[in-house]
Parts: C-alpha cells; structure tokens; sequence
C-alpha cells in the first residue's frame, strides 16, 4: 500500500488535471521532491527559493498540519493521505 | 423583548427546534452580524440571516452588479445590473424580511476604517473575494476580538472556518501570510461553479446562527474543506500557532496592513 496525495485546484494544472497521486515517498521532504520529478514545476510552487514550504500553503498528514509535526521531515507511512491545502480567497 | 404574533408564525418553524424556542428567536433578532463582499458567498449568507430574523445585518460592498455576477449572486435580478450591490441587498433582504435592520455600507474597508466599520457588530462574515481584504478582516478581528466566520471558494473547492480570537486559531495561524500578487487566480480569471459558492456561504450562515444561539460545536480550530466534484467534505485541524505574526506569543503585526498598496491588486469586494 502507498501514500496518497491529494492536489488541490490551483496546483492541478501542473498534474494534468490529476487530483490523486500515489507515492511511496516516506518523508514529506521527499514527496515534494518526487512530485517535483513527476510534475515539473510543483515543487517550487509548493516551496520556495529555500526549500522551505510557503507559507500560504500548509501540508497536512491525514488531518495533522505537518508544521506542528516535523515539519518537511514529519515520516509518511504506508496508508497516510497528504492533503496540500492553499490558501484561496475567492468569494 | 417580546414576540409578536406574526412573528411567532413566520419563525414558527425554527422556534419548534429544541435548543432555540422563542428565546433563541430573540437572541437571532437582537443579533448584529456584518456580512463583508455581497458577492457569491455573501449573497446566500446575508439571505438566510435575514429569512432566519438576525435583526441588524450590515452589508459592506463597494461594487456595482454586473451580469456576469447573477449566476451566483443570488441576491440580484437582472434588472439591477448597474446599483450599488449593497443597496440592492438592502432592498432585496428588506422584502425578504421586514424584521431585518438592513445597514449598507458602500465603501472599500481599509486599515483606516475597517475598525469603526466592525466595532457595532457582534459576528463578522468574511465572503470578500480578494487576499488583502481577507488578511485585513482577520487581523482587524483579532485585534478588535470579533468573532470571524471564514469562507472562501476556487473553481470547484471551498474552505471554511470560524475563528474566535483569544479562544482558537486565527487566520494566520493557518497561512501566516497572503501569497503574492498573481500568485493565485481570482476568481474572474478562475471561474467557479454558484451552487458551490452557495454550499460555503450557507456553511458560514449556518456558523453564525449557531454563534449567535450558543449552540453546538462551532467550526474553530478546524477547516473544512469541500469538493463539489466528489462531493466530498473533509476536516483538518488547525492548532494556535505560538508563531503566529497577529495573535501568537511575540507579534509581530501591531498595526493593520494594507496589502493592496504594495502588491497592487486590483481590489474589489464580493466578485
């Protein structure tokens, strides 16, 4: 069993439309970094210059933000789902 | 305050509930909720708190309603293409519900008048379209001590929650600070579905009204996010960020911020 990972909207367009992808990346530091392989672009959309995640965009480990885990470095296990969630503002 | 009779009958159906009765009835008339951007999201949520008898409803909005808005804005017919959206709200929820002490205000909130413009509400109802509006209405909130409800939309996705300062996470203990300009599609360049735009408004509607009865589980300290296309709901928690730049341990943002005058938005409320 993999990782899932849900992309959200804004960040479809560079996935071909794909809201679901499955990894068996097993740190979130990973996950972006294979995303970013996978779907060029992404990965700095998700992070900037530094590498480190913006901070309008939060990554969740099932319905945990992993900035009050360990951060890029929180594990993934089998069966987690990674939620990337940007803020949006439209209204 | 008493009911009326008529008032007894038009609200029959909500005084029956357990947990409201004619004392709920009473703390939803004598609530004061402002509702910022009469848009896609203001539009459901201003007209349930006025079916429902919120007694002052003030509508911020500085826009005129274009055609391109009726799809969503349910509050508008197309004879009012051109009026200010927030007299023609006034007009519209006053027919609704001649109860409802309807309180335009047709202005751009700013860091100048945005604190005047909240201090006589009770609730504060976020459906404004733009990052420095909504940066400027949460920090605004948390500083005045407003309890905020939080909605937003993207194409076929909406997010909501509620932030209660002093008891939960604000706003920017979720995203500490708004992308940049160009950054995120708005809305006019995104597109989104209105029913969608309908679910989230009637998620923060239904916040308020439960805010104002003191009633269940309010949505704070947790977003809720919705799918329309899977029509699917989903919850993720949303801690107090000790870091937080407004109401964290060590602020850093004592004043309140115009974004647009540096990031150059082309501003407008309630698209």
């Amino acid at each position: 069993m993999s990782v899932k990972v849900r992309i959200p909207q804004p960040l479809q367009k560079l996935t071909g439309g794909k809201e679901l992808v499955e990894t068996s990346a097993v740190s979130v530091k990973a996950l972006i970094a294979e995303l970013g392989e996978k779907f060029p672009g992404l990965s700095e959309r998700i992070c900037d210059e530094q590498g480190r995640i913006r901070r309008f965009i939060n990554i969740y480990v099932n319905e945990e933000d992993v900035r009050f885990l360990r951060g890029d470095a929180t594990a993934l296990k089998a069966g987690d789902e990674v939620s990337i969630i940007p803020a949006i503002a439209g209204g | 305050m008493s009911l009326r009779e008529d008032q007894i009958e038009r609200y029959s159906r909500q005084i029956l509930l357990p947990n409201v009765g004619g004392k709920g009835q009473e703390k939803l008339l004598a609530g004061k909720v402002l509702v910022i951007g009469a848009g896609g999201l203001g539009s459901p949520v201003a007209a349930y708190l006025a079916g429902a008898g919120v007694g002052t409803i003030g509508i911020v909005d500085s826009d005129t309603v274009e055609l391109n808005n009726l799809h969503r804005q349910i509050l508008y017919s197309s004879q009012e293409v051109g009026k200010k959206k927030a007299l023609a709200a006034q007009e519209r929820l006053e027919k609704v519900n001649p109860d409802v002490k309807v309180v335009p205000h047709v202005l751009r909130l700013t860091s100048e008048n945005i604190l005047e413009v909240i201090k006589d509400y009770d609730v504060i109802v976020d459906g404004s379209d733009n990052f420095p509006t909504r940066y400027l209405v949460n920090d605004a909130c948390v500083l005045a001590k407003k309890t905020l409800v939080h909605g937003a939309f993207f194409r076929f996705e909406g997010q909501a929650m509620v932030i209660k300062p002093g008891e939960g996470p604000c706003y920017r203990c979720l995203f500490a600070e708004p992308p940049p300009p160009g950054a995120v599609p708005s809305c006019q360049e995104a597109g989104v579905l209105g029913a969608l735009a309908g679910v989230i408004g009637l998620i923060q509607a239904t916040e308020t009204l439960k805010l104002i009865l003191g009633i269940g589980q309010p949505l704070v300290g947790r977003l809720i996010i919705f799918n329309s296309l899977e029509m699917s709901f989903r919850q993720v928690k949303v801690p107090r960020d000790k870091n937080c730049p407004i109401c964290g341990e060590k602020p850093t943002i004592k004043e309140l911020i115009d974004y647009e005058l540096f990031c150059g938005l082309n501003k407008k409320e309630g698209e």
